[in-house]
């Protein structure tokens, strides 16, 4: 009746069952107070059902905090467990529980929590920045977005519902095929990734016909904002990197579950296949994830600095030369898997050429900031974090492109110590900075500058000493991924310090949100009633905060780049439009969310191999796909009149100021 | 910015819809093509992995696949007669065309499947080896994509029948011209790659 799911699936040791126990309880104790203050069916109306890109991309923040906060859990089980784990000790949690934790840490940061915070902010900022309502395909987007969803709930249902893959965050086979992992932990891995990643392809698609076809009327190429530009970067690895995904993991699902030899260490299986494939896909993925950050970075920088950005042309050719290298390189991630000299040569060279456009783009950013009026704001501080901690995990990858090198420390710790570097370094700093940037922007008032900068230095301060231990570790022969090891190696104090700096780096995230809370709380004191409080340079900045549901009461035409600055230099007043008319907004609809289900839902038959319901949920999945794409695409129309009045209000507002 | 205008506010014209989505799905093709792309090249390198068990040139039935070939191509072709009746606004013979589209999808799957159960049948199924696996998962991806297809045109055919060649209906059969024509397309790699090399 349920496959494989049995009263067993339930059984937890105790600090699972805590973690299960806090995570009903948090969504009990926030389904009560819903009901309580009536709000169950303005959040379906006005959030779960909206195709606003604003309101998906906050329902995304607010998945991708959400998965921060559980990834964060994971990294103080691994730091502990290090710290104690030496001699006799041996820890806190057994090996196995050790390695669903490591694997879940990586999964969920990389596929929820970077992918997450990318798109939330992709569908925040992409459209008002080119001067557009909406995105290409607003139901696509809803669509995208509760596969995102679809795929975090079965990790996080894996947490409670029998287990999570123990074979690293990548699932290398043979290790991650039935005969060696024949838990369901492997196939959640993969169910999850496969529903999150359809839906980041489709919205790869949706952001490039976005760019490409809805910019306001005179933004030609050269004159997008460089954020365009690396999404456009960006989106073009997504479409061209995510099929292979796609297709691997389909080929580990059908040795899983169909008793076929892709990867089988028997019957003409070849693991390094996968290995290959996976690379294939998963180097793209850190441009995918990085290209976006540096778009974040270069409007901080030129806003902040009060100055065009510095070699705009380099910049986007820069950008342009990393999204073709970032498919040559692949290979450096197994140079040890023997592929001989020549080829290692090639892809340790490929990895070096990387970090010269890579180096333009750090040039470009410090000129950009030469001779200008640098204003250090907390945005700001998050750029010049990043410069310092980038340049540092930079260097540190040129050394291993090296093949030589990388036979020294792959696999060791000095790799996790530099991917971090790279990672939090260089694209959580991005989204912190963004995130700060553009929050004035969606809700009216800034963020509180004070505990901005504490959280600021407590984070930068906490990823030294997280990650600077394990550089050393590294070099010394720690290898990644270990519960336990020989306390006559002298490594326990140094991960200690590693510890602690993970302790700095959860206080520095407390901080934030508590920057968050006391900014809800003291708005009033930082509101921005003229909607530019930065002082912006891009069109995002030229309607009122909160833009209304429009965004554009009318789409405004381009001269410049750097328009929205040149406009207000050449101080040409406001023209009021003579009238405004209707503009129509696409209709809410519960489709996404009941497709995404259905997807969902064959996800988790095939995990459990409930036969029944594979084919009751496909079944379920095909009719409503059929069901809504026979629909023509609803529309709401808002009336002139209201367009009038809603623009006059705030035309009334900015007057004040 | 300095000026703005009205234009373009109700909304958006039928043209710009329909340069919207012709677009967005010559790059999910695009998509498609790199997901195909990574079953051939796991194709080519287990290939010769057959673990002892028959390889392509004892299992392949070239006439066949031959057959196959050409009721794919010949539909291929009415596909492409669709697009042109299409519009012209013949609703009658885009009904014919769409039909015989579909029969000849249908006639091509029924082969395939065929095909298919004679390999599993004398003991050659996927689990055999890793070349049967990478053989029926290309083949099969390819032979699920041609069954989306057929089932998009009983969708489409259905609103040809009772709602008329509408802008979006007339949009979506132009879209169904295409991806049937990618189809075709993959399939002649299939042919050439998978059963004329496997055969040599």
């Amino acid at each position: 009746m349920f496959g494989k799911l049995t009263i067993s699936a339930f059984v937890h040791d105790p600090i699972t069952n805590v973690a299960i126990l806090g995570t009903i309880i948090i969504g009990i104790v926030g389904i009560i107070l819903l009901i309580r203050f009536k709000k169950l069916s303005w959040l379906w109306k006005n959030w779960l059902t909206s195709l606003d890109p604003k309101k998906i991309g906050v329902m995304y923040i607010a998945i991708a905090t959400f998965m921060l906060l559980r990834g964060l859990a994971d990294v103080l089980l691994i730091r502990t467990q290090q710290a104690l784990s030496s001699g006799a000790s041996h820890g806190i949690i057994n090996a196995d529980t050790f390695q669903q934790v490591f694997s879940a840490h990586g999964t969920m940061m990389i596929f929820f929590v970077a992918m997450g915070f990318l798109f939330g902010i992709l569908n925040l900022i992409v459209p008002p920045q080119i001067g557009s309502r909406d995105v290409a395909f607003p139901f696509l987007n809803s669509v995208s977005f509760w596969l995102f969803a679809g795929g975090a709930l079965l990790v996080n249902l894996s947490l409670a519902v029998g287990e999570f893959s123990a074979a690293g965050w990548l699932a290398y086979p043979p290790l991650s095929e039935l005969s060696y992992s024949p838990g369901v932990g492997v196939d959640y891995w993969i169910w999850s990734l496969q529903i999150a990643g359809v839906g980041s392809l489709l919205s790869g698609i949706n952001f490039l016909v976005t760019i490409i076809k809805l910019r306001a009327p005179g933004m030609t190429p050269m004159k997008m904002p460089i954020f365009i530009w690396s999404v456009l970067g960006s989106m073009s690895l997504v479409v061209f990197a995510f099929p292979i995904l796609t297709a691997t993991l389909s080929m580990l699902a059908l040795d899983r579950t169909l008793g076929m030899h892709f990867f089988t260490a028997e019957a003409g299986g070849n693991a390094m296949m996968y290995v290959n494939l996976i690379w294939a896909w998963g180097h793209p993925e850190v441009y995918i994830l990085i290209l976006p950050a540096f778009g974040i970075f270069s409007e901080i920088v030129s806003v902040f600095s009060g100055k065009r950005l510095f070699g705009y042309k380099s910049m986007v050719w820069a950008l342009g030369a990393i999204t073709f290298l970032s498919f040559t390189v692949w290979l450096h991630h197994f140079f040890t898997m023997g592929a001989g000299a020549d080829v290692n040569s090639f892809f340790g060279i490929m990895t070096m050429i990387i970090a010269i456009p890579t180096g333009v783009k750090i040039f470009n950013w410090l000129f950009t900031m030469y001779r200008g009026r640098v204003r250090l704001t907390t945005p700001m501080l998050w750029f010049l974090g990043f410069v310092v901690t980038f340049t540092l995990g930079g260097v540190a990858g040129v050394l291993m492109s090296v093949p030589a090198i990388d036979y020294q420390v792959h696999n060791s710790l000095f790799l996790v110590a530099h991917f971090h570097t790279m990672i939090i370094g260089g694209v959580l700093f991005g989204i912190f900075a963004g995130f700060t940037y553009w929050f004035p922007k969606f809700t009216g008032f800034t963020l509180n500058e004070r505990i901005g900068r504490w959280a600021f230095w407590v984070w930068l301060f906490g990823f030294l000493l997280a990650f600077i231990p394990l550089y050393i570790l590294g070099l010394m022969g720690a290898t990644r991924r270990l519960d336990h090891y020989d306390a006559s190696l002298g490594w326990q104090g140094l991960f200690i310090v590693a510890g602690i700096g993970a302790t700095l780096i959860c206080i520095g995230v407390a901080l934030q949100i508590l920057q968050v809370i006391v900014s809800i709380v003291q708005r009033k004191q930082h509101l921005v009633l003229d909607g530019d409080p930065w002082n912006g340079r891009t069109l995002e900045w030229s309607t009122v905060s909160p833009p209304p549901s429009y965004t554009f009461a009318v789409i405004p035409i381009v001269t410049d780049r750097d328009d929205f600055w040149v406009s207000k230099h050449q101080s040409i007043p406001d023209q009021v439009p003579r009238h405004y008319r209707a503009i129509a907004v696409p209709k809410n609809t519960s489709a996404g969310i009941v497709i995404a289900g259905f997807a969902t839902l064959i996800g988790f038959a095939v995990i459990w191999q409930i036969i029944w319901l594979i084919p009751v949920a496909l079944l379920g999945l095909i009719i409503s796909c059929i069901i809504r794409l026979s629909h023509d695409a609803e529309e709401e129309i808002i009336s002139a009149v209201d367009v009038e009045r809603q623009e006059l209000t705030a035309r009334r507002q900015r007057d004040l100021v | 910015m300095s000026e703005r205008v009205n234009a373009g506010l109700h909304g958006e014209s039928a043209m710009q819809k329909q340069a919207k989505v012709l677009l967005g799905f010559w790059i999910y093709l695009m998509t498609d093509l790199v997901l195909f792309a990574s079953l051939f090249a796991t194709y080519a390198v287990l290939r010769s992995n057959t673990f002892g068990g028959p390889g392509g040139g004892q299992l392949f039935n070239l006439p066949l696949v031959l057959v196959e070939t050409i009721l794919l191509l010949t539909s291929s072709f009415t596909a492409g007669l669709l697009t042109i009746v299409l519009s012209r606004g013949n609703r009658r013979l885009v009904m014919v065309f769409l039909a015989l589209t579909f029969v000849l999808g249908v006639g091509f799957l029924v082969i395939e499947l065929t095909e298919f159960s004679h390999l599993i049948q004398d003991g050659n199924s996927w689990q055999r080896s890793g070349f049967l696996s990478a053989f029926f998962t290309l083949v099969g991806m390819h032979g699920l994509h041609i069954a989306v297809g057929l089932l998009w045109m009983l969708v489409v055919g259905y609103q040809v029948l009772y709602r008329g060649l509408t802008t979006a209906v007339t949009r979506r059969l132009r879209l169904i011209s295409l991806f049937w024509h990618f189809l075709d397309i993959v399939w002649i790699f299939i042919f050439s790659i998978v059963y004329m090399i496997g055969v040599l």
